[in-house]
């Protein structure tokens, strides 16, 4: 039995963007879906891996994501895959070449930006791919559309022949909101059909695509004009027209409810004459899009006079205030650009933190006592957190597997008083595994010299806890082929000397290994082995607490980063040289302690003990 | 959407805040299931990703005839509901004129103030009282310790908030029921003690001043069973 599927057709439910679209690919009849996990898409292949029928798989990133899905459609399969915005440029080498042969079964992407950045290093408008692959995109506004645009994105990509895009964003992906379902179709097999002159992208066979790819623009644009996927919304007052997409057109329709919009449920190809044709039916038209003017300008070019970013901002979320105000100065209003009325800037800031008993904690507090002699190289991931206080032990991070790469420029090109420091890069055993593997056996290949830390917690833990190969298991929580690091980063080159596993709960062995590692001219591959204690895999051990008397308040612990500490009070002292010092004195929330023993070992008066002696063996030195 | 569809409608605004790992997000889930088992079209929407990591944490729930928006617009939410002190006072502006506040006294500093970095507010109920708001203040935390475990707490919340709300109490208590029964059957009646004791202690609070808070490490223990529901 399966919860999932006993929803029955017609039936409405509360899903989310994300899930959906999982129903709806599931309805669609698809065989193969794929994705690397990846905010705010995640949740499409975590849920799809609970429907039956549907195989769905982690790949190790998008690239090989989008080219397992290639091979199912040309199989003649339905075939999707999902991607978080970034993970498209991943995945753009098969994509650019594959939308000039299209596809056989039909195959839908669906790539969700992070409008607003809640959870990425970018604010890319994935949009433009569209254009750039002459392929359709289409943008559903919430999680109703997301699996209604689902289904016809797999209709219209068996009948066009190509791989048709469907653009999310945070806002339909993470929003919760009533979807009526259908029943699942079973789409007969089409078998693959040989035929090397569409599927063998040799130049000659290339070329002669393109004279296909342009008549299939053709059908595109045609079709794109009188997508039943774009509406046109009534208003009273035809002084301002707006052309929305989106969740902007759901917010747009709220700010501005007597304005009439022509709602475009497919945004490329952008479908000019029946936006021309609607724009003569009001006053000015204003083009409302997330986030970059991807159909402003492409009616600007055809001759069409709208407004756009010149009236709305370029960057983050059109929300209805942004929209309100943003018009209102339009008409002439003087709207006072007082701070909105989100979150109280005078109250202190509450970044994300590391977990108590966190085994990146002892890593980069290692990292920040030797800061002065290394540069560190960061990379993806919950470690990323690396940067921020205490430890500020992040100089880069750019994006997937980068923390290796640019550790061998760093450590290649640095000069003047950087000559003499060490080069670190950290990157966690997923990110690795995406992207990071290349840049090692480069870094090996051309003989750099930098130390690699491979922060292994065994999960994808920044989006939630997710299996990769490393793991030993699958999606579906089966057990896998499970990849042996050390085994793997020696067949690369590194020599065995130099590969090091390491438990990063014995801190000073940790320490004493980095200043090691750092200090040999060639490179090095130190991996942490503890995992992440969001997980099953991690077993809680004793508490700790702090024995107040014997608390000297030097703060050590406290730079462990660790959330489960606390100052109890602060006082100011003044040292034997005549400086003044400030002095913290602690406690643990014992309560919330993994007993993982970081602070244990920065602590020199031996304060911290466990919180039931006869329970904690490891600790019975103290 | 249909294009006919029109916001003429009221629709109810709900804002929920709090630290990762607190249950935020479950709450609102309950919440928004509640307003659709009552017949309401709705919209839930949350920030997640890297908040959750003991980060701040909202979530906008949005109920009515016919919803619209994705998100709260600025300063029109109905409810703020504050399972921290200070981050219902990072939040409270998000209130409408009139809005109602209820607000979990529980103060919970991150590592950034321990470090030294920022302050935390000597007093987050006080300051959110100075503002002349219909304020609930519930000790969410002692209820929940006293009828057995902290995790209890957002269930406790939501007891506070369901009489603040255009929707039955009773149907809600009994979803907050139901939905442990299905998944933690042992833990259902000790939710719906919670339930009640929340109820009880926001109707007690009118007028009352607020108790005096604990301290924790965190929504940590939370963030050990992130997502996870009050009483897992």
């Amino acid at each position: 039995m399966n919860a999932l599927t006993e929803i029955a057709a017609g039936g409405r439910v509360l899903l989310s963007g994300n899930e959906a679209v999982a129903r709806a690919v599931w309805e669609a009849g698809a065989a193969l879906a794929t994705a690397y996990p990846g905010t705010p898409s995640t949740e499409i292949l975590e849920t799809l891996a609970r429907y039956p029928d549907v195989d769905a798989q982690w790949s190790v990133n998008e690239k090989v994501s989008l080219e397992v899905a290639i091979g199912a459609s040309l199989a003649g399969a339905r075939a999707f895959c999902a991607m978080k915005h970034v993970g498209m440029n991943v995945a753009a080498d098969a994509l650019m070449s594959q939308a000039l042969a299209g596809c056989h079964g039909g195959l839908v992407l669906a790539v969700a930006d992070d409008v607003g950045l809640s959870s990425s290093q970018n604010e890319q408008d994935s949009r433009y791919w569209g254009r750039f692959a002459h392929l359709p995109m289409l943008e559903p506004a919430d999680a109703q559309e997301a699996h209604a645009f689902t289904l016809a994105a797999f209709a219209l990509s068996e009948e066009v022949g190509c791989p048709v895009i469907l653009r999310l964003t945070t806002r339909v992906c993470h929003v919760k909101t009533v979807v009526a379902v259908g029943e699942r179709l079973a789409p007969p097999p089409r078998g693959f059909i040989r035929d090397p002159r569409r599927w063998v992208m040799l130049p000659v066979n290339a070329k002669a695509m393109l004279p296909k790819q342009d008549a299939r623009d053709a059908t595109l644009r045609a079709l794109a004009e009188d997508s039943p996927l774009t509406t046109e919304l009534e208003g009273s007052d035809r002084s301002l027209g707006l052309v929305a997409s989106g969740p902007a057109a759901l917010s747009a329709r709220e700010a501005l409810p007597e304005a009439p919009i022509l709602k475009l449920g497919q945004t490329w190809p952008v479908p000019v004459d029946r936006i021309r044709a609607f724009g003569e039916t009001v006053d000015r038209l204003l083009v409302v899009e997330e986030t970059e003017p991807l159909v402003e300008e492409t009616l600007k070019a055809a001759g069409v006079a709208v407004l756009g970013k010149d009236v709305l901002p370029r960057h983050g979320e059109l929300s209805v205030r942004v929209l309100r105000d943003s018009v209102a100065r339009l008409r002439g209003a003087v709207v006072a650009d007082a701070a909105p009325a989100g979150p109280d800037p005078d109250v202190f800031p509450r970044p994300p933190t590391m977990c108590p008993g966190c085994p990146h904690l002892s890593p980069f507090y290692c990292l920040s006592k030797l800061r002065r002699g290394v540069l560190i190289a960061g990379d993806i991931g919950c470690y990323t957190l690396g940067a921020g206080h205490p430890w500020q032990a992040m100089d880069t991070c750019t994006c997937m597997g980068a923390s290796v790469t640019m550790a061998q420029g760093l450590a290649m090109a640095k000069g003047g008083e950087d000559a003499r420091k060490a080069v670190v890069a950290v990157i966690g055993d997923s990110t690795f595994l995406h992207m990071g593997m290349q840049g090692l056996l480069n870094l090996v290949y051309n003989r750099a010299n930098v130390t690699v830390m491979i922060l292994d917690n065994r999960t994808v833990a920044m989006t939630g806890g997710q299996e990769h190969p490393g793991t030993g298991f699958d999606i579906h929580g089966q057990e896998a082929p499970r990849v042996d690091f050390v085994a793997l980063v020696q067949a690369m080159g590194v020599k065995p000397e130099r590969v090091h596993a390491v438990d990063p709960y014995e801190l000073p062995a940790l320490f004493r290994l980095i200043r090691q590692e750092t200090q040999v001219p060639e490179v090095s591959v130190i991996i942490t082995n503890q995992p992440c204690v969001l997980t099953d895999r991690h077993t809680p051990r004793p508490a700790l607490t702090v024995v107040e008397d014997e608390c000297t308040g030097c703060g050590s612990c406290i730079n462990t980063g660790c959330p489960a500490i606390q100052v109890t009070r602060r006082e100011t002292t003044t040292t034997k040289s005549g400086h003044s010092k400030e002095l913290a004195f602690v406690r643990i929330d014992s309560a919330f302690c993994t007993g993982c023993n970081a602070c244990v070992e920065t602590c020199a008066p031996n304060a911290i003990v466990p919180l039931n002696p006869a329970a904690h063996p490891r600790l019975e030195k103290v | 959407m249909s294009p006919e569809t029109r916001p003429e409608a009221r629709v109810t605004n709900v804002l929920l805040c709090g630290i990762g790992g607190q249950g935020v997000l479950t709450a609102a889930e309950l919440l928004a299931r509640a307003a659709v088992a009552a017949g309401h079209d709705a919209k839930k929407t949350e920030v997640a990703g890297m908040a959750q990591r003991g980060g701040v944490v909202t979530s906008h729930l949005r109920f009515g005839p016919r919803v619209l928006a994705p998100a709260i617009p600025d300063g029109e939410a109905d409810l703020l509901i504050g399972f921290e002190a200070a981050e219902a006072l990072r939040w409270v502006g998000q209130l409408r004129p009139g809005g109602t506040a209820v607000v979990n006294g529980l103060r919970v500093k991150p590592p950034v103030v321990h470090q030294g970095l920022f302050a935390y507010p000597d007093d987050p109920v006080g300051a959110l009282r100075a503002r002349g708001l219909d304020l609930r203040v519930v000790e969410a935390r002692d209820i929940a310790e006293s009828l057995g475990t902290h995790r209890l707490m957002n269930t406790v919340m939501l007891g506070a908030a369901a009489d603040l709300l255009p929707l039955s109490p009773a149907d809600l208590r009994a979803l907050v029921v139901e939905s442990f029964r299905v998944r933690k059957p042992a833990l259902a009646d000790l939710n719906g003690r919670a339930f009640d004791a929340g109820r009880t202690a926001a109707a007690d609070s009118l007028g009352g001043a607020g108790g005096t808070a604990g301290e924790t490490a965190l929504g940590a223990g939370a963030v050990a069973t992130p997502m996870a529901s009050a009483a897992d």
